[in-house]
């Protein structure tokens, strides 16, 4: 049984005057204990909104209605009362957020702020709060901790900040972590430092990792179960290696196509997706990717994609998906397959990449989500802003 | 943050030498002068020339100004055309009334200003909030000396709940030591001249209130909401922070940063004196007295009053920048 398993998770902003938006639309993933799990997709795709729904952070405004399950250690987060919800934020659940500046109170020091979530928590105060902070923050890599606790959040380097941001999450143990793109504030070299930590901090404790990121690089770098997300719903799930060996989703073919790599010949181009994401149909109406898809058929429009499942721990939401590599491509109606040509290079190394994929899935068949059946859902219109 | 200080006070140097140049030429360029106002219509040219004579109003104006600056420097202000008094002395007896108005204003109009706003951002498009932001329109909108009329008009003539006018009741035999009747009431455990020098203020501190509350009503509820939509009130909701904690270690003392800022200045504004609150309420404070040494030309108690409430507006504000020092750790004063 997993740690986290989120159901069907629905998030839907109405507001008077303006179109009905459902940001989150029938997510379903699950993250064991230890387990690193991402959550990709483009901004708009309702990867912030599904981080903030399962804490609880959304605003209790009666436009914005959260639906589904999202069962943490046999307790629904989304049907938790508020005072219970607020043992558990901080505690058992803890969020790390994208802008380490903003995301600090500017005007109390640093040691406040790590020991206020102590003393909630762990009921520590006075010196004994002061000594664990100043050895939390030691943890996350911050040097000179005790003179740190007394500083304000400006006078430490972006890098810092997250780090300190890192430390007040981790500050009491919580079981699972939840990081809305914590690195995307800062330089690529950070970047690599703070991941590094965050993969550290989970092997040594054991913490299950939400890892939420448009940035493949994190994914490839992390994770160990990846989630693609588009327009609200997930449309591939599998392992790292698997999803990078062979992508089926169009749109995971897409993103992978879209990032820049150095050894890339002189004369290749990087092959974005075309469109942006406000080019979408309502999921009701069949793919909300086909308007953007090169392998766009007729069965694609319609009604929306049944979740596929393969005979290995993977899912995809495609009528008519890139077919893995090595086997021959079938005829498909739509041959041109020029978003393809991504992942030649990861072709390559799929033969050695598969088994040890296996190796690194000590439960293939509790790792992915079942294959959830289609709900009825009325036809939702989605803005980006929505996310 | 001694440095700061004594840079500010420096500052106040070529501020009140300028200021009392554009005050000298301003007041003496006003047509008429003292000896209309003591003779009256009637006075013939000679008298008029006498008087004029007599207080050296007939020298060139720099002689006068240069006159002015000998006795600033050794801090005398001069003698009141008017009451014959020492500038000084007037000032001491009456600018403690103003304080006093001008504190009791900026109590209420804090005390119910900061609370009201605070709800009215977290009750956001219901019925408290548009309540308090009408109602804050309508405080700025409403002329002063009209509600200090209203006020007086129930709550003193019809209700008898509030005495009408005055510091203090006379037939109390009150000792005076600094002028200011609550502080000295207090001293010397007076508490029946304290309290009647309280129950004075309370109209007169309403009707002056009314303006600041309302500012400081708007300028909370904005403040609030804006640190409402803030990144580290999500960390601290996300660290499962009680509501209180949450409330008043992150919100409040974010939201109070622009609002001290605004105290401030209204304080500064409410010790220049409330000349129409003052009038109503018949009210001993410099307000009404400025007003009445206008018209009478005399040149002195403008001159001292007006720089002396520079040098008082200057230090308060002063004492704004250093408070907000010390809730904002971003502005460190140098």
């Amino acid at each position: 049984m997993a740690l986290l398993d989120v159901e069907d998770l629905s998030v839907t902003f109405r507001q008077r005057g303006k179109r009905t938006v459902r940001a989150v639309d029938g997510v379903s993933f699950s993250v064991d204990a230890g387990e690193v799990v991402g959550l990709v997709g483009e901004s708009g795709c309702g990867k912030s909104v599904t981080s903030l729904a399962l804490m609880g952070l959304l605003p209790r405004q009666p436009g914005i209605a959260v639906e589904g399950r999202a069962d943490f250690d046999g307790t629904d987060l989304l049907r938790v009362d508020r005072r219970t919800m607020r043992d558990i934020r901080g505690r058992d659940v803890a969020m790390i957020f994208q802008d380490p500046l903003s995301s600090l109170n500017p005007v109390i020091p640093i040691g406040r702020q790590v020991t206020e979530v102590l003393a909630r928590h762990r009921g520590l105060s006075g010196d004994a709060a002061r000594k664990e902070a100043a050895e939390l923050l030691d943890r996350v890599g911050i040097p000179d901790p005790n003179r740190r606790l007394k500083e304000y959040p400006h006078q430490l380097s972006g890098g810092m900040r997250q780090r300190a941001l890192i430390a007040i999450a981790v500050a009491c143990r919580p079981r699972l972590l939840i990081a809305d793109e914590p690195t995307t504030a800062l330089d690529v070299t950070i970047q690599a430092q703070i991941l590094e930590l965050l993969k550290d901090l989970v092997r040594d404790s054991g913490t299950a990792l939400v890892m939420i990121t448009h940035d493949l690089g994190v994914v490839a770098g992390m994770c160990d179960t990846v989630n693609v997300l588009y327009a609200g719903r997930v449309v591939e799930t599998a392992r790292r290696k698997p999803l990078f060996a062979e992508p089926r989703h169009p749109y995971t073919v897409g993103l992978l196509g879209s990032i820049p790599r150095l050894d890339a010949g002189r004369g290749e181009r990087l092959s974005p997706i075309r469109g942006s994401v406000r080019d979408v149909l309502p999921w009701a109406d069949g793919c909300a990717f086909a308007p953007r898809c090169d392998r766009q058929v007729d069965a694609c429009l319609g009604q929306p994609p049944q979740l596929a499942l393969t005979h290995t721990d993977r899912t995809y939401r495609c009528v008519n998906p890139v077919p893995p590599a090595g086997s021959p491509a079938p005829a498909s109606p739509t041959a041109a397959e020029p978003a393809a040509e991504g992942i030649v290079p990861a072709q390559a190394t799929a033969a050695e990449d598969a088994p040890a994929a296996v190796e690194d899935a000590p439960a293939p068949a509790e790792d992915a989500p079942a294959p959830v059946a289609e709900r009825a859902t009325p036809p939702a219109p989605r803005e980006e802003e929505s996310a | 943050m001694f440095r700061f200080i004594v840079r500010r006070l420096l500052q106040l140097i070529p501020a009140l030498f300028g200021l009392s140049i554009l005050l000298f030429i301003w007041l003496h360029r006003l047509p008429g002068g003292p000896e209309t106002a003591i003779l009256g219509e009637r006075g013939t040219p000679e008298m008029r020339a006498a008087i004029r004579e007599n207080l050296g109003l007939d020298e060139p104006i720099l002689v006068q100004y240069g006159r002015f600056m000998q006795r600033m420097f050794r801090l005398d202000l001069g003698t009141s055309i008017a009451t014959k008094r020492e500038v000084t002395t007037e000032f001491l007896q009456r600018f403690p009334g103003t304080v006093e108005l001008a504190a009791t204003a900026m109590i209420i109009a804090i005390l119910v200003g900061i609370p009201l706003g605070y709800l009215a951002a977290r009750r956001r498009g219901r019925l408290l909030d548009h309540v308090s932001v009408a109602g804050s329109l309508i405080g700025v909108c409403i002329p002063v000396f009209f509600l200090a009329y209203v006020l007086k008009a129930i709550f003193a003539e019809n209700l008898h709940l509030f005495p009408a006018s005055g510091r203090q009741d006379p037939t109390i035999e009150a000792t005076r030591i600094t002028n200011f009747f609550v502080l000295d009431g207090l001293m010397t455990r007076e508490w029946d001249a304290a309290a009647d020098a309280l129950w004075h203020l309370v109209l007169p501190g309403l009707a002056l209130a009314s303006i600041p509350l309302a500012i400081i009503v708007r300028i909370t509820r904005a403040s609030v909401l804006e640190v409402l939509g803030e990144d580290f009130v999500r960390t601290a909701e996300a660290k499962g922070l009680t509501e209180r904690v949450v409330r008043q270690r992150h919100v409040l003392r974010n939201a109070m940063l622009p609002v001290a800022t605004t105290i401030g200045l209204l304080t500064g504004g409410l010790l220049s004196g409330a000349v129409l609150t003052e009038t109503v309420f018949a009210f001993s404070g410099i307000g009404a007295f400025i007003a009445d040494s206008i018209s009478q030309r005399d040149y002195p108690v403008l001159m001292g009053f007006i720089m002396i409430i520079a040098v008082v507006f200057v230090l308060v504000n002063l004492l704004v920048d250093l408070s907000y020092s010390l809730i904002d750790p971003r502005v460190r004063v140098r």
